[in-house]
């Protein structure tokens, strides 16, 4: 502090700090001296024709300044080397002028021509420099000069002084904001600017200087999302948080029909088409559908406008940037923009930043508070990341404290509350306090776990730590007041606690339980008045209020045995020193004691005091904190801070998506490039939904080739690139694409029509030469030169034949027969079609009768790739879940699935049947596919399948091989080898897989049910589906979900269920007892408590679903 | 629906044109010592008084501990955020609303380039080289926006300080600012510089991996997690384009890339492919999920113990090795942060030596090496301040340790291969496990 204040003293060159710039200097004694000439010899240095005094001196100023000294005396000095020939005294000087040019404007103005001069310097370089050190000069007078500086750097040919141009423009506004419109035209030009390097810049331009001209945003859209992942890393933040906005208010609400989800990764593939016919010619028609898409939003179900998918898609991959405030900006843009279903996938990138240094955790776990609030399951698998250790600063704990809070709920409060056992030893009390508090929260939102949470606090109250009880005192009575009836016993306890608990507040807590339920305490709480009164003169204020209240109540409940006490209270209280308590006395006195003068009120006595108090509400503070854009200031602070811009509410209906649509000459003329970019980004994207997205691909393909028809579907380009790619790694390029073209041509006929070859053909030639063209341009970012030259050539044909394709296309998608789709309907509902089309996979080809639903359970498995079992469970119907081992495109066009059989299998009654299902989509023969390194967490065992020696091509083969789960739902990991490849797969079961069906009559299932009660037992309420209120579907259901058997049962409103698991033989029952409405109790018995919290997930899902 | 937009945007503008906000993103910058020193200011906009300082130095303050002052704070004007590195306050003033990360990283990135230039961030390394400070602050924030932060592109523009050139500087006049114009920033790859030459070419990566882990009283894991990065040490002349490959990527949970990686090969063939900065720089970071089960490399038995009568304690721990891959754990160090009663140490060590600090009331046993033929131990008795209750909890306890050619995942780099440049370099991999957070319960 003390030396603060010594530095705000600007011009005390004596102050004790400011020696030491001068230490070096051999004639400091002279500058101490005399304060009117300290800088002589400085300006001496400065005048002189030795570059390297010049430098010494400025070296010294530029030291002053950095101290925060004034040297602005030295300003003429200083400005005469402006145009000094030596480049580092230049740089200096510039600084120095930067610094001070505000306050000598006049001498600044000899300095301008030099920076004119250097405007036109034919190196970009010292263009770029000059315009910034011009720019940075705050001195009005030149704001026409730097006008004009501006507008004409921003058409210079060079990326880097057009970036420095943007860069001026907020330095200019923010010196003379009349300029505003001007400075907005030459936003509006550089915002159309394609490199990468200009558009961070301009995009902060545009935020300072005119925000609110989302109209200037639309046309660049579709290329700012494009160019993101190129753009430096500062400049992400800036576009991504613009574009939050700007999707806001473009956009319709993904979340807004909460039933119909189901868009997601499944529905990316519609517009890859779509993308791309936008810029078409059948444009008109496009848009037309789009108005009317638009118009029936409220109607139709919810389709998401492509650039809005655009937009997330090119995002994703940001999240594994370095730097946290990129991180941070893609996870505020999914959380505001995201359907529902995807958002999770942020999590893990926000938890990998709690690693980071401690600010940056500070500022991630108060975001991560707020979206724990509004979507608590996102970061549930994460719980343990949030656990606190010792050496984590108080305020990073306090805030981990507040998510595990926000994450508790029934399942996993048991693990949080042992959690915080250990919190309420440490050493940081202020700490201890806030997991009271968190402990007290826990316990008002999940009713289960409140008793055990009283009792937990009950025995805080013997605590050695004085704040700990008196932080206990204050939770438990505001859980007391939810039940007061139940505790009268905890009340007792803590009456006798005031006794030994100084600490006001908890005092006051104590005395007002008290009286708020003494009548459930009808014995101690006179006499805890008595001793009270006693000590009443010796009590803080707050705790003296509290006896007056405490007296009154029972003066209105027991006044026999309290009137005397109560007289003698009010009687101290009506001398006391503070006026809050003498008031207080006098007002309590009249309206309780009875007098000839007493009026009206007092009849109402006891209703005024002992009126029923709604419980408290603990609330996290974090609540209703996302109205505030993620990731800002003012979230932060949860205050608006200067400048924020609120973060606009969805529009009820979208507005044009045509606007962003660019002008056709100017998108052909940089199409090829611009397209190919799009390509590209588009690839990482299917291949991280591989894994996901799996099953809806490969049956997609599989249909494809069904029909006949050739849809080709952006997946199988990027599934055949990706797979030639890994081939040919090592070779040269050209070699490569020649190779590349040929194999093309030996595709093709397989999978193309004739007409589509032909006009392939003619495409690639300018293909080629464009590529030529390119690899000699500079200006091309670092690009992946493999994936390019795959992927072009496909594209270009894509758009090329699309007209073509997509009558085909209407062709084969009005086939399915589950669907009323005309081939008439408009390209909108065909669109529609293909987002939600079920994928069946061939094996599970009996057709779906509830197709919505399987198509819910299909897609939510492909956005929630985290949670593995959800997809699994909640088969919608009897027949047996095929799920994916090997993915064509990873398999190298073996694509291997697998089911649980659940017959028993034979060699080994421990085992669970995994029936697999190889089949060989490739053109050459598969040899010898056996399985190798099996990996296996303790006690598992497998029973690999026998080797298969042969499968041609196009042929399908299935085995069967045997895992013991040891009863968990650990994954069986081992890689499935032919003769030239290794896979790594893994098999992971359902729960539901991991039991027998076992058949057991009424009576013994009703006694089995009764040994397994209390821990064993867990029973849950929940809504059925509409569509699943009747016993047979209930049946349906369950046994879908889990391997269990029908038990009889007399009441038609239960059904019964029974089975072992298989390797514990342990039983496992579940009970699903119907009432009106829908509603249902399900109850799980099994011994194995982690079998069975999960199988009532599971059976819940599937029931609910 | 085009009327409703202009509708928008007409009103939009109404309240905009209330006020005009000034500025944007960093405004100034003080840096401060431990002490409460401002040693250094640096304003890209108007100058704001140091006195603003004022804040911050109450609310460091209140925390008392200098880990606990709020990294970001409101005064009526401005708003402070500040990082703590190295005994150090970086504090940055800004007035308008900013993404607080964007401003902490930032910051970082700053105190990462004073690393990577002297050797360390330190207030006396910064005052020795101000001049050099002030340049690299200077191209680092234009108008408070980020300009150049590779610390490659930075090297060029602006030439750290070596005592061989310090000298030479102070004879001739020379200076440290590069004699040609940088070219970085204008490349395509703005990571790295052209015309790198080198006579011996060559590539190296560090694998290390930082086991972090919460142990209970009864020696099971409660939290464990294995936190990796890949260092690269890269000397390659020309443009070379490398491509490093893993024999079990999978295992890779959650990654992050230097900006040089190029996702959409990792996104599809699960290889990192670069044309890498020229120098150091970490390539990627990355996790290892709990799920997979983490080998805990040592064991700790411990009884700490405070007796409730008499003012002692006792106190044992034996560390054995657990699941070490057959390799040796080195650099064994156990912290221990005493509760602030116990007054003084009496102990015992089998191997190594132990400090006691009396007022930051640390226990630090530095072992070295683990023998698993004799393990080391440490016992005694503890004195503790006499009249005070016994603390509550025993503290836990920290532990260090290194394991050499070892990345505890099983992590295995496969090859690492060269395009673009026609010369072989050498290459290497080095594997290193340390513990991270690792903390013991007792």
């Amino acid at each position: 502090m003390s030396a603060s204040s010594a530095f705000n003293d600007d011009k005390g060159g004596s102050s004790s700090v400011g020696e030491a710039e001068y230490a070096y200097d051999p004639v400091s004694g002279k500058i101490f001296s005399s304060d009117y000439n300290r800088h002589d010899d400085l300006k001496e240095m400065l005048d002189s024709n030795k570059d390297s005094l010049k430098l010494e001196a400025m070296k010294r100023i530029v030291a002053m300044i950095a101290r925060g000294k004034n040297a602005s005396d030295l300003f003429p000095a200083v400005v005469k080397n402006v145009a000094c020939k030596n480049i580092e005294v230049k740089k200096l000087v510039y600084v120095y002028l930067v610094r001070y040019a505000e306050e000598q404007q006049d001498l600044a103005l000899l300095s301008i021509s030099t920076f004119q001069r250097g405007l036109k310097d034919p190196n970009q370089l010292i263009r770029a420099s000059a315009l910034r050190v011009l720019s940075s000069i705050r001195v009005t007078i030149i704001v026409p000069i730097m006008m004009l500086a501006i507008k004409e750097a921003a058409s210079d040919m060079s990326p880097y002084v057009r970036k420095t141009a943007a860069h001026a423009i907020p330095k200019l506004y923010s010196l003379d904001p009349e300029q505003k419109d001007q400075l907005i035209e030459v936003i509006e030009k550089l915002l159309a600017d394609k490199t990468t390097l200009v558009a961070g810049s301009v995009v902060m331009a545009f935020e300072e200087v005119c925000p609110e001209r989302i109209d200037l945003i639309h046309k660049n859209y579709r290329k700012l999302c494009n160019l993101l992942i190129d753009v430096e890393e500062w400049g992400q933040v800036v576009i991504i948080n613009m574009l939050t906005r700007y999707a806001r208010t473009q956009f319709l609400n993904p979340n807004i029909n909460e039933s119909l989800l189901e868009e997601g990764s499944g529905g990316d593939k519609t517009f890859y088409g779509s993308d791309e016919d936008e810029d078409e010619d059948d444009d008109e028609k496009e848009k037309e559908k789009k108005a009317e898409a638009a118009a029936m939003a409220k109607r139709k179900p919810y389709v998401m406008d492509p650039d809005h998918r655009l937009l997330l898609r090119n995002t994703k991959p940001l999240l594994q940037s370095r730097n946290a405030a990129v991180v941070m900006a893609v996870a505020q843009l999914y959380f505001h923009l995201a359907p529902k279903a995807e958002v999770g996938v942020i999590a893990k990138a926000l938890v990998r930043l709690l690693r980071s240094h401690s600010e940056v955790q500070f500022v991630v776990l108060q975001n991560v508070a707020t979206m724990t609030i509004k979507r608590r399951g996102m970061f549930e698998p994460y719980l343990k990341s949030f656990y606190i250790r010792s050496t984590d600063p108080t305020q990073i704990k306090v805030l981990k404290l507040e998510v595990l809070t926000n994450l508790a709920n029934e399942t996993n409060i048991s693990t949080i509350l042992r959690e915080f056992q250990t919190y309420i030893k440490s050493m940081d009390k202020d700490f201890v306090a806030a997991t009271i508090q968190a402990i007290g929260r826990c316990a008002t939102n999940i009713g289960e776990v409140r008793d055990t949470c009283l009792n937990g606090l009950v025995q805080l109250l013997s605590n050695r730590d004085e704040l700990v009880v008196a932080e206990s005192v204050v939770v438990i009575k505001k859980l007391l007041q939810m039940q007061p009836e139940k505790h009268s016993d905890i009340i007792k306890h803590m009456a006798k606690l005031t006794d030994n608990i100084q600490v006001p507040m908890a005092r006051a807590s104590i005395l007002w339980l008290i009286g708020e339920y003494c009548e459930h305490v009808p014995k101690i709480a006179p006499d805890v008045l008595r001793k009270m009164a006693k000590s009443f003169t010796n009590e803080e204020d707050i705790v003296k209020l509290q006896i007056i209240n405490l007296a009154a109540k029972l003066y209105l409940t027991n006044s026999k045995q309290t009137k005397l006490l109560t007289q003698y209270v009010l009687n101290l209280a009506k001398y006391d020193q503070n006026y809050d308590i003498r008031d207080r006395a006098r007002f309590i006195r009249q309206l309780i004691v009875p007098t000839e003068k007493s009026g009206a009120l007092s009849k109402y006595a006891k209703k005024l005091f002992l009126a029923l108090k709604p419980a408290p509400v603990l609330e996290s503070p974090f609540k209703d904190r996302d109205h505030f854009q993620l990731g800002s200031l003012s979230h932060l602070l949860n205050a608006k801070a200067g400048g924020y811009q609120e973060l606009p509410d969805w529009p009820e209906a979208a507005p044009d998506p045509s606007v962003r649509n660019v002008e056709v000459p100017e998108w052909t003329k940089c199409s090829s490039r611009e397209k190919r970019k799009e390509k590209k980004v588009e690839k990482p994207f299917y291949s991280d939904s591989e894994g996901e997205s799996g099953p809806t691909e490969s049956a997609d393909s599989e249909s494809d080739s069904a029909t006949a028809s050739d849809s080709r579907s952006g997946s199988e380009e990027s599934g055949s690139g990706s797979e030639s790619e890994s081939e040919e790694d090592s070779e040269s390029e050209e070699e490569e694409e020649e190779k590349k073209s040929k194999k093309k041509e030996l595709k093709k006929p397989v999978q193309e029509s004739e007409s589509e070859q032909s006009s392939e053909e003619e495409d690639r030639k300018p293909e080629k030469k464009s590529k030529q063209q390119k690899s000699d341009s500079e200006s091309e970012s670092d690009e992946d030169e493999e994936s390019e030259s795959e992927s072009s050539p496909s594209e270009s044909e894509d758009s090329e034949s699309e007209a073509e394709v997509k009558k085909k296309k209407k062709v084969a998608e009005s086939k399915p027969p589950s669907k009323p789709v005309k081939k008439e309907k408009k390209e909108m509902s065909l669109l529609d079609l293909d987002d939600f089309e079920p994928a069946p996979s061939p094996q599970v080809t009996p057709v779906n009768t509830l197709l919505s639903n399987s198509l819910v359970t299909d897609l939510e498995g492909l956005s929630l790739s985290d949670s593995v079992l959800s997809p699994a469970t909640i088969a919608p119907s009897s027949a047996l879940k095929n799920y994916e081992l090997l993915h064509r495109i990873t398999g190298e066009g073996l694509t291997v699935e697998y089911c649980f059989s659940r017959q028993p299998f034979s060699p080994d009654a421990n085992m669970v049947a995994v029936q697999l299902q190889f089949t060989n989509n490739s053109s050459s023969d598969t040899k010898s596919l056996h399985m190798e390194d099996v990996k296996l967490q303790s006690g598992m065992r497998v029973k690999e399948f026998p080797e298969i020696e042969l499968l041609p091509a196009g042929e399908t083969a299935s085995a069967v091989m045997g895992i013991d789960f040891c009863d968990s739902t650990q994954a069986a990991n081992f890689q499935l080898c032919t003769h030239t490849k290794k896979f790594f797969v893994s098999i992971q079961p359902p729960v539901g897989e991991l039991m027998r069906t076992v058949f057991l009559t009424e009576n013994e299932f009703k006694k089995e049910q009764g040994q397994l009660m209390g821990m064993n037992e867990i029973t849950e309420k929940l809504t059925l589906d509409a569509r699943c209120r009747n016993e047979h579907a209930i049946v349906q259901r369950v046994t879908a979900a889990a391997n269990l058997s029908r038990v009889p049962c007399g009441s038609d409103k239960e059904c019964r269920f029974a089975g072992r698991t298989v390797t514990s033989s342990s039983l496992v029952l579940v009970t699903v007892a119907t009432r009106e409405e829908g509603a249902a109790q399900l109850t799980v018995n099994c011994e194995k408590m982690v079998i069975g919290t999960m199988l009532v997930k599971d059976i819940l899902l599937a029931l609910t679903q | 629906m085009c009327c409703l937009l202009i509708v928008i945007i007409i009103i939009n503008e109404g309240i905009n044109k209330g006020f005009i906000v000034a500025a944007e993103m960093i405004n100034s910058l003080f840096l401060i010592s431990h002490t409460g020193d401002i040693f250094l200011e640096k304003h890209w906009k108007s100058v704001i008084s140091r006195s603003v300082c004022d804040y911050f130095f109450e609310a460091k303050e209140k925390a008392g501990d200098l880990e606990n002052v709020p990294p970001i704070l409101q005064t009526p004007h401005h708003y402070l955020i500040s990082v703590y590195r190295g005994k150090l306050f970086f504090l940055s003033v800004v007035q308008t609303e900013v993404p607080p990360l964007f401003v902490v990283e930032f910051l970082h990135r700053v105190a990462d380039t004073f690393q990577d230039y002297f050797g360390e961030c330190s207030e006396t390394v910064i005052k020795d080289n101000v001049v050099i400070v002030y340049e690299l602050l200077e191209e680092m924030l234009d108008n408070g926006f980020p300009l150049a932060t590779e610390s490659n592109v930075l090297m060029e523009m602006i030439r750290p300080p070596t005592i061989l050139r310090s000298v030479v500087n102070t004879l001739t006049g020379g200076s440290n600012v590069g004699e040609k114009l940088p070219t970085g920033q204008l490349s395509i790859i703005p990571w790295r510089r052209a015309g790198v030459k080198y006579t011996n070419n060559e590539a190296y990566f560090d694998v290390i991996e930082e086991i972090d882990a919460i142990v209970d009283k009864s020696g099971t894991t409660v939290f464990a997690e294995i936190q990796g990065v890949v260092e690269a040490c890269v000397k390659l002349s020309g443009m070379p384009d490398l491509t490093l490959s893993f024999m079990n990527p999978r295992l890779l949970d959650d990654v992050s890339f230097h900006p040089c990686v190029r996702f959409k090969r990792w996104e599809a063939d699960r290889v990192l492919s670069f044309i890498p900065p020229d120098g150091n720089f970490r390539l990627m970071s990355y996790h290892v999920s709990s799920q997979n089960l983490v080998a805990i490399p040592v064991y700790v038995k411990q009884n700490i113990s405070f007796l409730e009568t008499g003012s002692c304690g006792r106190l044992e721990i034996t560390i054995g090795p657990k699941q070490t891959m057959g390799k040796t754990v080195e650099a064994l160090m156990v912290t221990i942060h005493m509760p602030k009663s116990v007054l003084s140490v009496n102990l015992t060590a089998t191997q190594g030596s132990y400090t006691y600090d009396l007022t930051t009331k640390a226990l630090i046993w530095t072992i070295g090496k683990l023998n698993p033929q004799k393990l080391p131990n440490l016992r005694g008795s503890l004195s503790m301040q006499s009249g005070v209750p016994k603390p509550e909890e025993n503290p836990s306890i920290n532990l260090d340790l290194k394991i050499q050619q070892l990345a505890i995942s099983g992590l295995k780099v496969s090859r690492l291969d060269m395009y673009g440049e026609k010369y072989k370099p050498f290459k290497g991999v080095k594997y290193l496990t340390k513990a991270g957070k690792f903390q013991v319960r007792t």
